[in-house]
């Protein structure tokens, strides 16, 4: 990006401004559609702003983890795809579709809001295995918040398909996902010495911090991540946590 | 339900190791290990053990990733395959890639880049035997060994882990407390400013748990500043000068 317009990104906001025209406690326009992938168990596309999101929920049959062999196993992945940014790249995913997907991964994992013991068929044998892909499609900033509610949009409409003489049957469903709760991601841009929500692809390339806190339908936080080369004081910190438990309840109700 | 869990993780007012709720394992810092790095060094909670080594500033490549204007930093968080119970298996993994970026992260906040246009900067991270908060000795480690290697910082990065066990807020888990208690969180500071540039947390807590917590860890982050400084001090008292060596 051209360095005139980052500083003008950073000199808005120093003026509490924004770039297009939001307050900094105010998320882009969100749209949430479900049910938009027939051959995934469960999906559901984001938009926000000119981000646009593609999540897909698919289940299998597998062996458990060691440690927890009555529990299903959740997986999320990130796939930065080329058609979404100029700077995505085909290959493996990079740190920052790994990041993605594990600060995704631990706010569904925290918040406890799938009952993976309910996804047991077999202690130690066989459990079902939720695959959460989150697909992007274009890229215009804040994928964490995109993509967590994207996941758990998508969960919430999963049904799990038949299971019968160790096959999986796709076309015949016996039931919904156990899913008890519903953790929303708020992410919070620090640009000199100002908190913003939901950043864009302008102000994340000009953020000095950021930090993603996911909160629960009680309003409880149940996982944060610190991302970007700068700091938060502590006063910072609890009031992004203000921000996000606020946010949280409102975005919540999108996907009911 | 898990395997191996511990009825209670704290008995009588004490935790399993007889640690109280705001005192760190034994720790031990060490600057300056390995010859052939630029900068070196080890720390230790208790069993968990991370090695830092820094390499550079050196000519960056491949060179589309050199800055014309700035140095850039380039972290490798790695766990040893003989580290924990079950063997990991070596090369990059996802969580190993995220730390190493969150460590990236925070070692920025202190380092003068603009001196070495073109350069890169190499901290590597080795956990040799992990009993959790290995992120934490890791980045104590790391910013010692750059300050070791003689790059120009604004300060030291001095970090810890709090978590919560049965209601009660405590510092620095071990990996039982990691393993079953209810909040794990990484706090990582600027020396012994109330900067905050590494913090991940993972389970349920109120606002009001979280500012618990972040105290605890400020005050846990300042002793690490402490012990670290000490370190660096040991490292380069001046002394008896042997003639003949």
């Amino acid at each position: 990006m051209l360095k005139a317009s980052e500083n003008y990104v950073r000199k808005l906001i120093e003026e509490d401004s924004r770039l297009d025209g939001r307050k900094f406690e105010e998320f882009r326009k969100i749209e949430v559609k479900t049910d938009v992938i027939e051959s995934a168990e469960g999906s559901a596309r984001i938009i926000l702003g000119d981000s646009n999101v593609l999540v897909g929920v698919k289940l299998s049959v597998g062996e458990p983890f060691p440690d927890v062999p009555d529990e299903g196993v959740l997986i999320v992945n990130t796939e930065l795809v080329p058609i979404a940014s100029p700077t995505f790249e085909p290959g493996p995913p990079k740190e920052d579709a790994i990041e993605i997907s594990r600060v995704v991964d631990r706010g569904i994992r925290e918040s406890k809001c799938i009952d993976l013991e309910k996804l047991c068929i077999e202690p130690g044998k066989e459990v079902w295995i939720i695959n959460i892909d989150i697909h992007v499609l274009d890229h215009d900033g804040n994928l964490i918040d995109a993509g967590a509610l994207g996941a758990i949009a998508a969960l919430l409409k999963t049904k799990i398909p038949k299971y019968e003489n160790k096959k999986i049957i796709y076309e015949e469903k016996t039931g919904k996902l156990p899913v008890k709760d519903i953790p929303i991601a708020v992410t919070i841009a620090k640009i000199g010495d100002k908190l913003l929500i939901d950043p864009n692809l302008e102000e994340e390339h000009n953020l000095d911090a950021r930090i993603t806190i996911t909160t629960n339908k009680n309003g409880e936080i149940c996982s944060i991540q610190k991302g970007g080369s700068g700091y938060f004081t502590m006063e910072e910190v609890l009031k992004a946590a203000d921000l996000s438990i606020l946010k949280g309840k409102k975005l919540g109700k999108l996907i009911k | 339900m898990k395997v191996g869990k511990p009825e209670e993780l704290i008995v009588k007012g004490k935790r399993l190791d007889g640690r109280k709720f705001e005192e760190f394992r034994p720790i031990i810092v060490e600057v300056g290990t390995l010859k052939r790095a630029q900068g070196s060094a080890i720390f230790r909670f208790g069993n968990t053990y991370a090695l830092s080594a820094v390499y550079g500033p050196r000519t960056a490549h491949p060179r589309h990733i050199q800055d014309p204007q700035k140095a850039v930093l380039r972290c490798r968080y790695s766990m040893a395959p003989f580290s924990t119970k079950e063997r990991v298996r070596p090369g990059t993994s996802r969580r190993a890639v995220e730390i190493s970026k969150v460590l990236n992260s925070a070692l920025s906040n202190v380092i003068f880049f603009d001196d070495y246009p073109k350069t890169v900067i190499d901290v590597f991270v080795e956990i040799l035997q992990a009993d959790a908060s290995t992120r934490c000795a890791g980045l104590n480690a790391a910013s010692l060994a750059l300050t070791d290697a003689g790059i120009p910082m604004k300060n030291l990065i001095s970090s810890c882990s709090v978590g919560k066990i049965d209601g009660n807020t405590v510092l620095d888990l071990d990996g039982l407390e990691d393993n079953y208690g209810d909040v794990d969180m990484a706090v990582a500071m600027i020396g012994n400013e109330d900067k905050i540039v590494l913090l991940q947390m993972d389970g349920i807590i109120t606002k009001e748990d979280l500012l618990k917590m972040l105290e605890v860890a400020k005050i846990g982050c300042i002793e690490i500043f402490e012990r670290q400084k000490q370190a660096l001090k040991e490292r380069y008292k001046t002394g008896e000068i042997d003639v003949e060596g």
